[in-house]
């Protein structure tokens, strides 16, 4: 098994991932990708500059990739989550899972990105066309609930 | 004692700063460091009850802090 994580300030090679997760061992590899939308919430997106709590990011996303190996079974894992300004179409996360079969190849892949959605320390800030920008998700529904699970 | 507050994205907009020093009594909690950070200038839109991380841990609001730890207050996460 190998499980590797990063946070990191260059473009992703999604390439690399799949070869790293690459074994003739199993029969199923799942990529996830996410990348910079062009409209949200009904405004035109010009780019996104992603910030964290830099050495938290890293400690929680290898976290979560561990949980995510020890309760799948996954053979191979590795996710790469960029900061930095990010244009239109750039990958922002990339999240590559290998496993002998695909169920659980699919499964261990939402399940990374939905913690990643969840808990690691990561902020965007949304520029638009018209030359504004704001904070994404700064009401903060999901936060909220976490919080109050915490009091 | 002195414990360092970190802040984030639209909380360090708020409060003009990433990072203060802050001195406080000792039996010190979480929720006394977020209790004075929220009566600092800018400090108000800081929730009651935010996400907040010791020494890299996601913690309870009950939970005590020392000398030397800290102590994050995490807006909501945008990851992904």
């Amino acid at each position: 098994m190998s499980v590797r994580t990063a946070i990191v300030r260059r473009a992703i090679d999604v390439s690399a991932l799949l070869s790293e997760v690459g074994d003739t061992a199993n029969g199923a590899t799942v990529i996830f990708l996410g990348h910079v939308r062009e409209m949200n919430d009904g405004r035109t997106v010009s780019g996104i500059e992603y910030s964290a709590y830099g050495e938290m990011a890293e400690r929680e996303l290898a976290a979560i990739a561990s949980e995510c190996a020890a309760h799948f079974g996954v053979a191979h894992l590795v996710a790469e989550h960029r900061l930095g300004a990010l244009e239109l179409g750039d990958v922002s996360i990339a999240i590559a899972v290998a496993h002998p079969h695909r169920a659980e190849a699919y499964e261990a892949s939402r399940f990374v990105i939905e913690e990643v959605k969840r808990r690691l320390p990561i902020w965007k800030r949304e520029g638009y066309v018209d030359g504004t920008s704001d904070w994404v998700n700064a009401a903060g529904i999901a936060h909220e609930q976490r919080a109050e699970e915490r009091q | 004692m002195t414990v360092t507050a970190l802040l984030f994205a639209s909380y360090a907009e708020a409060l003009g700063s990433d990072r203060l020093e802050l001195t406080l009594a000792g039996n010190t909690t979480v929720r006394d460091v977020v209790d004075r950070l929220r009566a600092m200038p800018g400090g108000s839109s800081l929730p009651a009850a935010p996400l907040v991380a010791v020494n890299q841990t996601y913690a309870n609001a009950d939970q005590r802090v020392v000398s030397g730890d800290e102590v994050a207050i995490i807006p909501p996460v945008a990851g992904g």
